[in-house]
């Protein structure tokens, strides 16, 4: 192996290291330069995917530390454009101070994601965990004007090692037992051996590290806050790239490295496995969620409870197993993190528009921003699963998906639960609509409207449009991302 | 061809949202009569032969992964409701044309549900045809939470949610019948074997998620409170079109994909559509709002639609599908009459408080429409509601005698609200006389308030100063009393091209 090679193998991680750093020197030179940072961010971005546009089909090095397959590649390139559009929409004239930093980190974490789905070891895959962890907790802080910020980043970061540190242990217990880190070879020890109660503690342990990451409950207790005070941005990145990666790792581990000891989670005929825990957590998630939801009046902390429940469908696909229940999971949530890429970008004009992100705040948002009401009607529609929306289709494959799995409609219990909370979920979602379409803004709202109604930047208007137009050709034409993900398993 | 009205109504939703306000009732008028004259070619060049059997128009593979298809077809019973899809959308558009608060958008969503709906009537593929199906409802919600009227974001929230729960039952369903036979395509699908176990509770399933839209008893309790909050293009589309969805889709996919599950259930549609007729009826008899009255007799009218579906023979089935022909037609021009013609000019829809108004001297337009309507609703001879009820009760007096003893006492009452809807509406005795035909007795029970009648007494004094009504209802109005007496002078236009495709179908009992 010489080195050319490997810097072949890995340049889209090369090209993003190298990004992060060209942007915080750029940050640190000039305090003006914002402008200059996030171009460059974007540049790298947009450079990386070419590389892992480049990459070969298959190579593996270092014994499976990084892989690259058709699968990694595409949820790397998948990362890499939520952080570009993550980065697209945190650029702003009055945006936070130390932006060149604030850049820098989004890139840091998106090479954690990018090691996170690019490996098949269970030490990388913690270090890319770590490292997307770490940036992250740092992005939530972000904000050093803003208390909320700082307790957001504090809640992460608490929550966040307390489960890193359940996934190291179970790790380490799977290392025990196994007497090797590479999934593969996990699974295939596991298929040889009679099952032992240390390996359930083993496999529990490692899914409530993910779990946590994913935000399904009753692990999610940190979502809410980390949702509603950190900077926008973050918010974004967190439930989006950060969940995609993590349902790819998630699956990965389970489907491959855990595939001997799949369980049952059929109403009739449960039997010992990750299946059941992962059911009773999407199960959970899927009430919890959307019954808290109901509650909210602050639409980044409602989309947090909806992102539990959204966790909850995702695991569905999970549950079933096989080749078509992971590629309906990857199809979900991978369209979950673009909708709700775009959802956070027009909460964030609004907060910069009224100064708030509470439900009153998008009073007549239609009158004001017709364009801003438009694209959020359809993130929210393709949330609440409607078509011809993309979320419609994602919920549709899901749930035939799901009450095929198990043998005699045996997941029937739970596509029933996942439509229950659909309904649910509808109802909060359209009273996002209506306060958009028919509520009146407050006189507040007008006047600060009239003074800056004109100044939500043109950029952010052109991002946007473009995360609703591919969150409705995903509804209409599912199969181009449908089939890059089938040929990729 | 006939696929055009899908694609003609929603290029011309797109369009409007790039238009002028100015314009925006042109095109929607311009893009609904394109989709009524598409259909309309469609239903003289189309052989009665050709549409005896679902036959495909348009086939493309949309996601061959998962056996998904683009997939359009039709027989008589897809074109029947394409046209009254047709008609009701012209009429609902020239009832709104003095909709001048947010134009650009009320006519797009409009057109969402027209076009959706024509999806749905020629959808082929069972995801298709869902899809289309849950396109209607958030339009919907818009169209009465926006432009509604009388408690709208409540009506407009209570329907949206009981539509989505009908559509999750559906859902499973579906899905069901997917993984089950391993295929989409509605004509494969009815050509498979499902076991027995699987129809007794799938078929029920789907039923009742469909009777949901259909506004049967007892899950109708969203049509009157959402009829009266929409705004009365809404109510026409949703008495006219939307409910028609539920009983279309569950004549074809339901009852055609599950024959055996029907066999087991068709006793307790029987019974429910019997309730549904009766208990509509009596209730209408009892309301204030005119539109509450209109809103239970469009159930007591879908429960004649259930009532031949339950039939289970091609006289009745057919009879249903014309039932849905007949009260869509009949279900818009009422809606229309009492809430543009009347309810805009006199800004109550109170029969107490019309009645006192002497409406048919002051707009003996919309008493003459009215008239024309409320016969055709009781089935008086001529016009389609006779037709197409006849044709059920006969249908249906060989399988369940006894639904058609009760059914027959139902239409006394469904007379008797009509009557009286009529009566106090617009025949109301006017002058001095009029504030007291409010008699004391009926005040009291619906504690009407004593300023209320003396206002009513002063307005009947003074004859309301009313616009009258103008070219464009005069149109809708006219479009839909033709419709509704030529399809009843000469029903054979219809049946002749419902009968072939419903004997198609495998479910009828031998």
């Amino acid at each position: 192996m010489n080195y050319l090679e490997l810097v072949r193998l890995a340049s889209p991680e090369i090209v993003v290291v190298v990004t992060a750093l060209a942007v915080l020197a750029i940050g640190l030179a000039s305090t003006r330069a914002s402008g200059i940072c996030s171009f460059v961010a974007a540049l790298g971005l947009a450079l990386a995917i070419g590389a892992a546009l480049m990459l070969p089909r298959n190579a593996t090095l270092f014994h499976g530390m990084l892989v690259i397959s058709p699968l990694n590649s595409l949820f790397k390139i998948i990362c890499l454009a939520l952080a570009f559009f993550t980065v697209l929409l945190a650029h702003a004239k009055n945006s936070l101070r130390n932006h060149g930093e604030y850049l820098a980190i989004i890139l840091l974490a998106t090479i954690g994601l990018m090691l996170l789905v690019g490996s098949e070891e269970l030490l990388m895959i913690f270090i890319g965990l770590e490292l997307t962890g770490l940036s992250l907790y740092v992005m939530a802080a972000f904000d050093k004007t803003d208390v909320r910020s700082a307790e957001a980043g504090l809640k992460y970061f608490l929550f966040g090692s307390t489960a890193s540190a359940f996934t190291l242990f179970g790790i380490s217990f799977i290392y025990g037992m196994s007497g090797t880190t590479g999934l593969a070879a996990v699974g295939q020890k596991l298929a040889t051996q009679s099952i032992q109660p240390l390996l359930f503690v083993g496999i529990v342990m490692t899914l409530v590290g993910f779990a946590f990451k994913i935000a399904a409950a009753p692990f999610h207790l940190w979502a809410p806050d980390a949702y509603q005070g950190a900077p926008v941005p973050s918010a974004a990145f967190i439930a989006s790239g950060s969940k995609v990666a993590s349902f790819v790792v998630l699956g990965k581990i389970v489907l491959v490295g855990f595939g001997p000891v799949h369980g049952s989670a059929a109403w009739h005929a449960m039997t010992a496995g990750w299946a059941p825990v992962l059911a009773v957590l999407a199960a959970l998630s899927i009430v919890i969620g959307n019954l808290v939801a109901l509650a909210q009046s602050n639409v980044r902390r409602l989309l947090a409870y909806s992102a539990v429940a959204h966790a909850g469908y995702t695991l569905l696909g999970l549950v079933a197993g096989g080749r078509d229940g992971f590629s309906a999971t990857l199809f979900y949530t991978t369209v979950y993190a673009f909708t709700l890429v775009g959802a956070f970008g027009v909460v964030a004009l609004v907060r910069r528009e009224t100064g708030g992100d509470d439900l009153q705040n998008f009073a007549g948002l239609w009158s004001r921003s017709p364009l801003l009401a438009g694209c959020m009607s359809i993130f929210m529609l393709s949330l609440a699963g409607l078509p011809p929306l993309a979320g419609f289709f994602g919920k549709f494959y899901l749930f035939s998906v799901a009450l095929r799995a198990g043998a005699n409609h045996g997941l029937l219990w739970l596509v029933a639960l996942a439509l229950f909370g659909s309904l649910v979920s509808l109802y909060y979602y359209l009273i996002v609509l209506k306060v958009i379409f028919t509520d009146q803004s407050g006189d507040a709202a007008t006047s600060i409207a009239a003074r800056l109604g004109s100044d939500i930047e043109l950029l952010q208007r052109i991002t946007l449009s473009v995360l609703a137009i591919v969150v409705l050709l995903l509804g209409i034409m599912p199969g181009i991302l449908l089939t890059q993900i089938a040929v990729s398993l | 061809m006939i696929a055009w009205t899908i694609y003609i109504t929603f290029a011309g939703a797109v369009v409007l949202l790039f238009m002028p306000h100015a314009f925006s009732r042109w095109i929607a008028l311009v893009t609904t009569v394109a989709g009524f004259v598409v259909s309309l070619i469609a239903f003289f060049q189309m052989s009665i032969v050709d549409l005896a059997h679902f036959n495909t128009i348009v086939r493309v593979a949309w996601v061959p992964m998962l056996g998904m298809n683009y997939h359009l077809a039709v027989d008589g019973i897809s074109l029947t409701m394409a046209l009254v899809t047709g008609l009701v959308a012209i009429a609902s558009v020239l009832f709104s044309w003095d909709v001048d608060h947010r134009p650009n958008e009320f006519f797009f969503w409009l057109l969402l549900v027209v076009g959706g709906s024509y999806g749905v009537f020629l959808s082929a593929d069972l995801f298709l045809l869902f899809l289309f199906y849950e396109l209607v409802i958030v339009p919907k919600y818009f169209l009465i939470a926006i432009w509604g009227s009388t408690n709208k974001e409540y009506g407009a929230m209570k329907l949206t949610l009981y539509s989505f729960f009908g559509g999750a039952l559906v859902f499973i369903g579906i899905i069901a019948a997917y993984v089950t036979a391993g295929s989409l395509d509605l004509n494969q699908l009815a050509e498979f074997q499902f076991a027995p176990q699987l129809q007794s509770w799938a078929f029920p399933m789907l039923f009742i998620g469909f009777a949901v839209l259909a506004g049967i008893w007892p899950l109708h309790t969203w049509a009157p409170t959402g009829h009266v909050a929409a705004p009365t293009a809404g109510s026409m589309l949703l008495a006219g079109i939307v409910m028609k969805l539920g009983s279309y889709a569950g004549l074809r996919v339901a009852m055609n994909l599950f024959p055996q599950g029907f066999q087991i259930w068709r006793g307790w549609m029987a019974v429910f559509a019997v309730i549904g007729i009766v208990y509509a009826a009596a209730v209408a008899l009892r309301q204030r709002d005119l539109k509450f009255v209109i809103g239970y007799s469009s159930v007591s009218h879908m429960g004649f639609v259930l009532l031949g579906l339950a039939a289970a023979n091609a006289l009745g089935v057919s009879g249903a599908v014309l039932q849905m022909f007949s009260h869509g037609v009949i279900g818009a021009l009422l809606f229309a009459v009492a809430g543009r013609m009347v309810y805009r000019r006199t800004h109550t829809r109170d029969l107490d408080a019309l009645s006192g108004m002497g409406l048919n001297q002051a707009l003996p337009f919309a008493a003459f429409s009215f008239v024309i309507a409320s016969a055709a609703s009781m089935g008086i001879p001529g016009f389609s509601g006779f037709a197409a009820e006849i044709t059920i009760l006969i249908g249906s007096w060989k399988t369940y005698p006894v639904a058609v003893w009760i059914t027959g006492a139902g239409m006394v009452l469904v007379a008797a609200f009509t009557l009286r809807a009529v009566k106090q509406s617009f025949f109301g005795e006017r002058s001095a006389l009029g504030g007291s035909t409010a008699s004391p007795g009926d005040a009291k029970s619906y504690s009407a308030s004593p300023t209320f009648v003396t206002s009513s007494a002063e307005r009947s004094i003074h004859p309301p100063d009313l616009a009258p009504v103008t070219l464009a209802e005069k149109f809708g109005a006219c479009l839909l009393m033709f419709a509704t007496l030529a399809v009843g002078l000469y029903p054979k236009l219809l049946l002749d091209r419902i009968m072939p495709a419903v004997e198609t179908m495998r479910f009828l009992s031998k």
